[in-house]
């Protein structure tokens, strides 16, 4: 176990102390939780120097050798960069918790105690190596998001939301597992740097594009990948921190990671491409075009998550390409989408979290998230403004914020995707751009009412909740204020990141050589300062007329979302397998015989034609006499007596009959002991049937015709039949001589005459022993039915 | 309660046949070694000769005089068969590996004496103590 271990499990070990500490404190948990996040955040930035020189660190824990699944970590840039984001924000977001969550009224101990775990599991992900781990951690993941989102569980919504959650991403999980399993199948490694070694062998393989897809399937649910996006707006039920840590900075960018980190594996294949270039765009599109829609604060925030995502995506997709040319300048080329696809990652993780901040803040302070109740708030929160303004702003692209840089890089990465011509569909790749542009304008829009709504116009205190608006506390604005900080520094000193953190994680992602690139805050006058100068024109025209064309949400009705697609979805899946499992377990066990004798001569009788069985055989038969056939004759008169009859004490006897017949057959067939055994145990089954044929109670006792089933007789001729077949087929196939021989000895072997004795209680007294055993408890049954009845109950 | 008919001859014919059924089943019994029969069968007809006994007697007066719990013989039956599997083990036999041997006993000449009987034994017990238990609890049953 190394430092790095240590460093990771460290959440799940403090995880393990708070039960014990939490009743015995006075101040906030959230005091002693921050060291956790902290200690790691430091100790993470102490690994730049060496990462950001292109070295990278790897450590291997045993955990089951046996089944070479080990925790083996690796850490690079990339896992660097997401480490420092997760630790990072986790402890401005356990700061700002610990003001936003009442030390007395939440159970503080459940909410950190799910932070760490998602922590714990969200920084292992990012540094394993050995995808069974990671797959592990993906959905310690889940289950914690799932915990958080119904912190609140007395809340219906909440439930409902961490349900959804659940589901989705649980499938998207078991999808990935499927996909990470073929892919080590196919590699014969769980190791992902042995996989990028062994990439040729991978991209050969005929299971490349299954394990491709499932793969994907994962990261698309995580990272709210249209159309498994819905998840995420249900998720806002969670406290508002959880959803600045986990719905926007870091559990939805565990999709990101995995597709960053799988580029080098899947990258430079056209499906890759157009999979995630594509579904990246469509995201994008959606999210920011349902964003402009949204009337809560959250909402509209987790919809522009979602777009935001998908832009990443996007150009992870188009940066994929990268990997098709060996030749270093077209590389290069592409690879500068990668490099603005984990510059962008890391601005939205600032600027989100600030946001959701803000939106945590007006929420505590006004009672409401309602943007049609607020208003005029920027006279009574100016430093809640001061962030909200940075961070939609950065959002939405503008300088001098770092938004514009990657907004910027962002199109000159959907630009180049036009020329890429290495895939068929070439002519796909010209609406990148126009795609790109246009969910960039629903982008201004939606950032343009978050900023306006709340906080201009009139403050109309009769609608809001709460009596006196005031600013937040200190302490809940240092984390967004820190964010926002950050936001602005990023974008005067771009590099500085650019350096450390970005170009070691391209390096990473491309596991290729790049040249390291420069970030440039001007760079002239080129097409994407144009196409931003139009997303500001036409954002601005469109916000100040958006009551005029909001009319065009109701061409799209809410029936048609995929949300209500999911909902209907699942009611008929339950309505279905409820029917389904009606139709066919009706508690007739009439039906349920049916059912296992129909599968047990169609196995049977498939058994038989399929390995070419039928044959028969009777050179081997003895001589059939006129006993046999006088009494297989009242055998089978006796046996349709019983069939037809209609008089219950008829068919009792005619049974009856057809087991004494079957002693004379015993003494024909001379089995003397059979034949006596047979007799004394048939009189005693008869006089049990007389005896219940006695005790029937009065009211039932209708004589009555057998109700006839044309289905019942199909199904018992053909079981007779298959039966008889199989019967004759067997005998006639004898495969080995029999043992007999053997038993004949039995004189010599067990001092017996009786070789049928000296079998039961000799060669096989095993088997007699638990005959008896049977009797007995059979015995005992009967006694403890009979008399351990409830009393006063004589009717049953 | 309806008055009892008197059934002198029931009784008396009864008292007969069962002596001959006993004799009958303990022949059985000792016959199945060499000859067909057993304990299964033997205790079948045991139990058929108490059954008969029950029928024509009341069963209180069947129980006073044969103060049998057949629901222990059962079990009796059931561990005397499994110890004479165990038996053998104590030297070093495997489980149920019966034996048999000739001895010359006082009265009964040359003699042979085998484990299986004592399985057998406990066969019988436990066929008789099952079925009495089968019977009398569900005649004793009110409906």
């Amino acid at each position: 176990m190394s430092f790095l271990h240590f460093l990771i499990l460290l959440p799940f070990l403090a995880c393990i102390f708070i039960p014990f500490i939490y009743k015995k404190l006075n101040i906030h948990l959230g005091w002693i939780v921050v060291f956790v996040p902290l200690f790691i955040f430091i100790n993470y930035l102490l690994f730049i120097p060496s990462i950001s020189k292109g070295n990278y660190h790897a450590f291997s824990m045993p955990w089951i050798p046996s089944l070479g699944i080990n925790f083996d970590i690796y850490m690079d840039g990339l896992a660097l960069l997401f480490g420092l984001i997760i630790s990072g924000v986790g402890t401005l977001v356990v700061v700002y918790s610990i003001f936003y969550m009442d030390k007395n009224r939440e159970a503080l101990h459940n909410f950190y105690i799910y932070l760490l775990l998602f922590m714990g599991a969200m920084l292992g992900l990012v540094s394993s190596d050995h995808v069974l781990v990671l797959y592990t951690l993906w959905e310690l993941t889940s289950v914690s998001s799932f915990l958080l989102i119904a912190y609140w569980y007395e809340r219906k919504k909440s439930r409902a939301g961490a349900l959804k959650a659940m589901i989705i991403t649980v499938f998207g999980g078991l999808a990935m597992l499927a996909g990470l399993i073929i892919l080590s199948i196919i590699a014969d490694t769980y190791s992902i740097r042995e996989m990028i070694a062994n990439v040729g062998i991978i991209k050969e393989s005929s299971l490349f594009i299954p394990a491709l897809i499932l793969i994907l399937i994962g990261a698309f649910t995580k990272s709210a990948q249209f159309p498994f996006s819905i998840w995420l707006p249900d998720a806002m039920e969670a406290p508002t921190p959880v959803s600045a840590y986990l719905h926007s900075a870091t559990m939805v960018k565990a999709g990101i990671y995995l597709v960053a980190r799988m580029t080098p594996i899947f990258g430079g294949s056209a499906t890759w491409f157009w999979l995630v270039s594509g579904i990246g765009l469509v995201t994008l599109m959606y999210g920011s075009f349902r964003a402009v829609r949204q009337t809560d604060l959250k909402a509209l925030l987790a919809f522009s998550t979602i777009s935001q995502l998908g832009l990443i995506m996007s150009l992870l997709g188009v940066g994929s390409a990268a990997l098709y040319y060996t030749n270093g300048e077209a590389q290069t080329f592409y690879a500068f989408a990668l490099f603005a696809a984990l510059f962008h990652l890391f601005n939205h993780a600032t600027f989100k979290g600030a946001l959701f901040m803000v939106v945590g803040i007006i929420d505590h302070e006004t009672g409401t998230r309602d943007i049609r109740r607020l208003g005029g708030l920027m006279a009574i929160m100016p430093a809640t403004f001061t962030i909200a303004l940075i961070g939609s702003l950065a959002m939405a692209g503008l300088p001098p914020f770092n938004g514009f840089l990657s907004k910027e890089m962002f199109f000159t990465g959907m630009l180049r995707a036009t020329e890429v011509n290495m895939f068929s569909l070439e002519w796909l790749t010209s609406i990148f751009p126009v795609v790109a542009w246009v969910a960039s304008v629903f982008t201004f829009i939606y950032c343009f009412i978050l900023l306006v709504k709340p906080f201009l116009g009139e403050l109309n205190q009769s609608r809001l909740p709460k009596e006196k608006v005031h600013e937040a506390p200190i302490g809940m604005l240092i984390p967004p204020i820190i964010l926002g900080l950050l936001v602005v520094f990023v974008f005067f000193f771009p590099n500085l990141i650019g350096k450390y953190l970005l170009n070691p994680a391209l390096y990473a992602t491309l596991s290729a050589e790049v040249p390291a690139f420069e970030i440039i805050a001007w760079h002239g006058f080129g097409t994407e300062l144009w196409m931003t100068i139009g997303v500001i024109v036409f954002g601005l025209l469109l916000f100040f007329s958006i009551k005029r064309w909001t009319i065009i949400f109701r061409v799209f009705p809410d029936q048609l979302s995929i949300n209500s697609l999911y909902m209907s979805g699942l009611e008929n899946m339950e309505k279905k397998s409820v029917s389904l499992t009606d139709r066919y377990m009706t508690g007739n066990i009439r039906h349920y015989l049916l059912y296992i004798f129909i599968v047990t001569f169609s196995v049977l009788i498939i058994a038989l034609v399929g390995f070419d069985g039928i044959s028969f055989d009777f050179s081997t038969n003895s001589y059939i006499t006129i006993y046999d056939i006088g009494i297989v004759i009242a055998m089978v008169a006796a046996a349709f007596t019983t069939l037809l009859t209609t008089n219950r004490i008829t068919a009792i006897v005619s049974l009856g009959a057809v087991g004494y017949i079957m002693v004379m057959l015993f003494v024909i067939f001379r089995a003397p002991d059979l034949a006596l055994t047979q007799m004394v145990v048939e009189t005693a089954t008869t006089a049990l049937f007389l005896l219940c044929f006695y005790h029937l109670p009065k009211l039932g006792k209708r004589i009555e015709k057998m109700k006839f089933k044309l289905t019942n007789l199909i199904v018992s001729i053909l079981v007779g039949v298959t039966v008889t077949i199989m019967t004759l087929v067997a005998t006639g196939h004898r495969l080995f001589t029999p043992i007999n021989e053997f038993f004949e000895n039995a004189y010599e072997l067990a001092g017996a005459k009786n070789i049928v004795n000296a079998i039961l209680v000799d060669f096989r007294g095993f088997d007699t022993m638990l005959e008896i055993a049977v009797l007995f408890i059979a015995g005992i049954g009967v006694y403890t039915l009979i008399k351990l009845r409830p009393k006063g109950d004589d009717s049953q | 309660m309806k008055p009892k008919a008197n059934d002198v001859i029931l009784h008396t014919v009864t008292k007969l046949a069962a002596i001959i059924i006993f004799t009958f089943s303990i022949d059985l019994f000792w016959a199945g070694h060499h000859f067909p029969g057993g304990g299964f069968i033997g205790g079948l007809t045991t139990a058929a000769g108490i059954v008969l006994l029950y029928l024509s007697f009341d069963i209180e007066s069947i129980q006073r005089n044969l103060p049998i719990d057949y629901k222990k013989m059962a079990a009796i039956g059931v561990l005397i068969a499994v110890f004479t599997g165990l038996a053998g083990m104590f030297y070093g036999d495997n489980f149920l590996e019966q034996t048999f041997g000739y001895f010359d006993l006082p009265v009964f000449g040359e003699t042979e004496l085998a484990t299986a009987v004592l399985f057998d034994v406990g066969v019988a017990l436990a066929v008789i103590g099952t079925a009495i238990t089968i019977i009398t609890s569900i005649s004793e049953d009110e409906l």
